[in-house]
């Protein structure tokens, strides 16, 4: 099948590369550009295992074509790392909280995560539990994984990080 | 002693040991998207398999046209039963003494079943050849029914076995039978219900349903001709299980096989089995002389790969007006789908189902158990349990709150009023299990304490006094769970895979300046093994946790262990762990006396080391003992500081719990909301509290999910109507419920560490708990067993059958 070159920004560095039109980002991710920490665990939008930020957004990366995302911004999971190599709020908060255990949802949530605090910085449980709905997680129960964000979140804001009712 | 000098508590807190809320190792990884998932393994030439599979659920192949799916661009091989017919492969075993079909041979016996296997240079490709694959088919009539399985006139399914009058659990009595299995003493068991006051019967079925990890099951195959040596990559839970079967059904001899499980997405019992797909992609590799890589989707993985429970349990109880148990009746119909291809030790076709006695001193009982043939995926793993311990445990948990609605009393009193007593430990029950330890009153009352049971009960009095009146139209629930689970799989004397002990191991080697590494014949698959099993050695030894690497999965490095599931770890591998640390603290004893220059009897052992007896400032660190272990052993000691140890476990562990939900239901929309949920677990010895309250919440999480409607349905015709994430309810963190937990401690008497296991308590006890809550709510209307799954629907439903709209 013809090949399409393309060219996006993915966690600040320029890439390129020659894709099939049908090739799904989440692929071209995966295995053009060897970031594996994006998983796949549906590949029918419902899991968000593959959620990226595509230009200030959230993304199920398994339900956009590469080739739509030329010319965009892409944060992964690999990107979400504090500039000196250590672990953002969100992966600390996620450490700290034991908000993953097969790490297999981790990625996506982290980065959905992500995109959340930048929308509302201060979320309330309800609004932390809709805003992460798009994203399965079968091990965890969910609870800690919003302790997690609420710990971000308050170390963000500089606020007391008071854990969600018991 | 100086400021300087740490305290006791200090040396304690500086080993990050058991008991101690230790952040994961893991996570530092997991969190960065490093983890090394088996989709993540990439091999120059690498290629992609993957199947084309039947939309029938019962049909006769005719003919498989290959031709056009080879002309497809990137298109390598399509193999089918012919070809695997070459290797002898077209068949393979499975862990419960069957045979199954690796591609389709004749005919197809369930939907999506494998058909065949394409090989293309990627992914895109493989797909582009599937679509070219022309296979002829011939519906034959389907069986869904396991009611109607064993009619006369049933469609026969299975033709391999014609003639086959006796298959791997003794005899069959009809041409879709698989076994009967019987337990206990059906004569007292007859006597008692002549004699007993009050009887109840019910069919409580569980429905069928799927583990489904995040992560599919996947496998990386590469075949190195020249050294005639086969590397597996694969979603594993018990990679030398895999090693053993694959040499023994490839005929590669086993020192060249090398299964490795690198991280695992979840597994839940779904990467137990032996799939086609690690065949097909492991003769692929054979036949390419290439690595090839297969990755089930997950609308393959809901319909093909395992599925859990689909048991139809007829129970009876005896008891006397009092609310004594005095006996108890399971028939189970057993639906086990096109191939008996059950996830469970060799000799027990229906798992450990006999636990279903539960927490209940219940003098006489029998079971008896008919598998038969559907035409249905095959399965029948433990999803989160041990094996069939939660279908034991919804079983007798339902039985005995229709036992309590029948003798009008209230289902937390009767249950107190049969619990197995603290004093009877060891306990024997009725159907062949010795119970190792357990308070189950106290543990019962605790949570009644924090839930204010009395106060919900009059609560729940009141607003149905409310409903009748017509002052409201929503119903509440109190549903009530009390369960013990068996896990730790097994003592040798009764557990075994495929003629293989059911022990596990551990091998430590401490390195000369104070670290060291522990690799385990577990597999972690998110429980944090490389947490939790740091931390064992850490208490028994004395060097700090962050000091002990841990490594699972190579079956290279690992010594041959059983795997991870059924609960088994903590029992038996974790047990395997501090033998083998034992070990090495006796002879790092004799290496401090020699050093110390005193008798090893006048040492002891504190914290971190060895002190002299009477002497606490003469002391040897375990951390110095490493280092002399590499240069001034005593004379005739072998130097080096290591240790092996392969763990039989005398008996199983059984966990405890009692759980309380409460619910409410709208009567007029069937929707529910859980108000709270109260998980107390008994798993023993707590090696890691944050990492237990994982798991609890993990558990119930998808007890929830089966209780509340996750179902894997088929149609008439044998279709799977539920066969993808957009059907198959996997609850958001909208809908799951808030989890509160507590604990009781009662160690294990046979295990080393006094530990239980406690992975999957949840999902065994939860189940019942919610369904028990949807029971109770509707009980005062006139109904005692409404079936699962209690989806907003099924609720609608149960309500108008109750009359409430007339
Ligand atoms: S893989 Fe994209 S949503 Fe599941
Ligand atoms: S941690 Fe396993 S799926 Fe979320």
């Amino acid at each position: 099948m013809a090949k399409t070159h393309i060219t996006m920004k993915v966690n600040g560095a320029e890439v390129e590369g020659l894709v099939e039109p049908r090739t799904l980002l989440v692929h071209f991710l995966r295995e053009t550009l060897s970031l594996t920490g994006t998983h796949i665990g549906c590949e029918t939008t419902h899991c968000g295992a593959c959620t990226v930020d595509l230009d200030g957004k959230s993304v199920k990366s398994c339900t956009v074509f590469a080739v739509q995302a030329e010319g965009s911004e892409i944060l992964t999971i690999e990107g979400i790392a504090n500039a000196d190599g250590s672990l953002a709020a969100l992966q600390e908060g996620f450490r700290m909280m034991h908000g993953l255990q097969c790490g297999f949802c981790t990625p996506g949530m982290i980065v959905r995560a992500h995109r959340l605090l930048q929308e509302n910085p201060a979320p309330t449980e309800a609004e932390i539990r809709m805003g992460i709905s798009g994203n399965l997680c079968r091990c965890t129960g969910y609870q800690n994984i919003v302790k997690a964000i609420q710990y971000a979140s308050a170390k963000v804001n500089g606020t007391e990080f008071r854990e969600a009712a018991e | 002693m100086n400021d300087m000098t740490p305290t006791r508590e200090q040396r304690t807190a500086a080993l990050e040991g058991m008991g101690c809320k230790r952040k994961r190792v893991e996570d530092i990884r997991f969190t960065q998207g490093k983890g090394n998932y088996v989709d993540d393994v990439k091999l120059p030439g690498m290629l992609h398999g993957d199947f084309v599979r039947s939309p029938h659920a019962h049909a006769r192949v005719k003919a498989i046209h290959s031709e056009e799916a080879l002309k497809v661009p990137g298109v390598l091989a399509v193999i089918t039963a012919e070809t695997l017919k070459t290797v002898n492969l077209a068949w393979m075993p499975t862990l419960a003494g069957d045979v199954q079909m690796v591609l389709a041979d004749g005919k197809v016996l369930f939907q999506n079943q494998e058909v065949a296997f394409v090989v293309a240079t990627d992914r895109y490709a493989a797909d582009d050849g599937i679509a070219k694959v022309e296979v002829e088919y011939e519906p034959l009539p389907v069986l869904v029914d396991p009611f109607k399985a064993m009619d006369p006139d049933a469609p026969v399914l299975r033709e391999d076995l014609a003639g086959k009058t006796t298959g791997a659990h003794g005899p069959r009595k009809h041409h879709n039978h698989i076994f009967e299995w019987t337990v206990g003493d059906k004569d007292l068991t007859d006597a008692a219900f002549r004699k007993a006051d009050v009887t109840i019967k019910e069919l409580i079925s569980y429905h069928r349903v799927h583990p489904s990890p995040l992560e599919t099951c996947q496998c990386v195959c590469s075949f190195d001709k020249i050294r005639g040596e086969l590397t597996i990559w694969g979603t594993f839970q018990a990679p030398h299980v895999i090693r053993t079967v694959v040499a023994l059904i490839a005929k590669i001899p086993e020192h060249k096989i090398h299964v490795i499980s690198p991280d695992i997405g979840g597994g839940f019992g779904n990467k137990v089995g032996a799939y086609p797909g690690y065949i097909c992609a492991a003769v692929a590799s054979i036949v390419t002389g290439k690595p090839v890589k297969w990755v089930e989707d997950r609308i393959e993985n809901l319909t093909a790969t395992s599925f859990a429970r689909d048991y139809h349990m007829t129970a009876e109880l005896a008891a006397t007006k009092e609310g004594k148990v005095t006996g108890l009746r399971v028939h189970v119909l057993a639906d086990h789908g096109a191939f008996d291809a059950c996830a469970d030790p060799s000799k027990w076709p229906a798992g450990f189902f006999n636990i279903v006695t539960g927490s209940y001193d219940i003098p006489v009982a029998h079971l008896a158990v008919d598998g038969i043939y559907t035409n249905k995926a095959p399965g029948g793993v433990a999803y989160r349990c041990s094996f069939r311990v939660t279908e034991a445990a919804y079983c007798i948990e339902r039985a005995m709150d229709i036992l309590a609605q029948k003798l009008n009393m209230d289902p937390a009193e009767l249950r107190l009023k049969n619990f197995v007593r603290p004093e009877q430990f060891p306990y024997h029950s009725a159907l062949g299990w010795e119970y190792d330890s357990g308070d189950y009153a106290t543990a019962m009352k605790k949570v009644m304490e924090t839930v204010k049971y009395a106060g919900l009960r009059q609560e729940q009095a009141d607003k149905r006094a409310a409903f009748k009146r017509g002052e409201t139209r929503e119903i509440m629930g109190v549903g009530v769970s009390f369960f013990t689970e068996i896990v730790g799989a097994g003592p040798s004397k009764n557990c075994d895979i495929l003629g293989i002990a059911m022990f596990d191991s551990c091998e430590i080697r401490l390195h000369p300046t104070g670290a060291g590494i522990a690799r385990v014949g577990s597999k972690s698959q998110g429980q944090g093994h490389e947490t939790t099993w740091a931390q064992i050695i850490a208490t028994e030894i004395g060097i700090p946790a962050d000091n002990i690497m841990v490594e699972e999965g190579n079956t290279d490095t690992a010594p041959y262990g059983l795997g991870t599931y059924g609960s088994r770890s903590t029992p038996v591998a974790g047990a395997a762990i501090a033998m083998a640390a034992r070990k090495i603290k006796a002879k790092a004893q004799m290496i401090a006396a020699y050093k110390l220059e005193v008798h090893e009897d006048d040492l002891e052992w504190d914290i971190d080391g060895f002190r002299v007896k009477g002497l606490p400032e003469k002391t040897m660190s375990m951390k110095d003992i490493c280092w002399a272990a590499y240069n001034s052993v005593p004379p005739g000691m072998e130097p080096g500081l290591e240790a092996v140890s392969y763990y039989d476990p005398p008996n199983m562990t059984y966990p405890f719990g009692a759980y309380i939900c409460v619910m409410d239901i709208d009567v007029d929309t069937g929707v529910y909301k859980v108000r709270r949920f109260m998980a107390l677990d008994d798993c023993g010895t707590r090696i890691n509290p944050m990492i237990i309250e994982g798991q609890v919440h993990g558990g119930l999480t998808e007890a929830f999910a089966i209780a509340m409607g996750q179902e894997i349905r088929y149609d008439d015709a044998g279709n799977v109507v539920t066969g993808s994430f957009m059907d198959f309810f996997m609850p958001t963190a909208v809908e799951t419920p808030h989890w509160e937990t507590d604990f009781t401690v009662t160690p294990s008497p046979h295990h080393p560490i006094g530990a239980k296991g406690v992975g999957e308590s949840p999902n065994v006890g939860g189940v019942p708990a919610f369904s028990n809550a949807v029971n109770d709510a509707f009980s005062f209307l006139g109904s005692t067993h409404i079936q699962m799954p209690h989806d907003y629907w099924r609720n609608w439903k149960a309500a108008k059958s109750l009359g409430v709209f007339a």
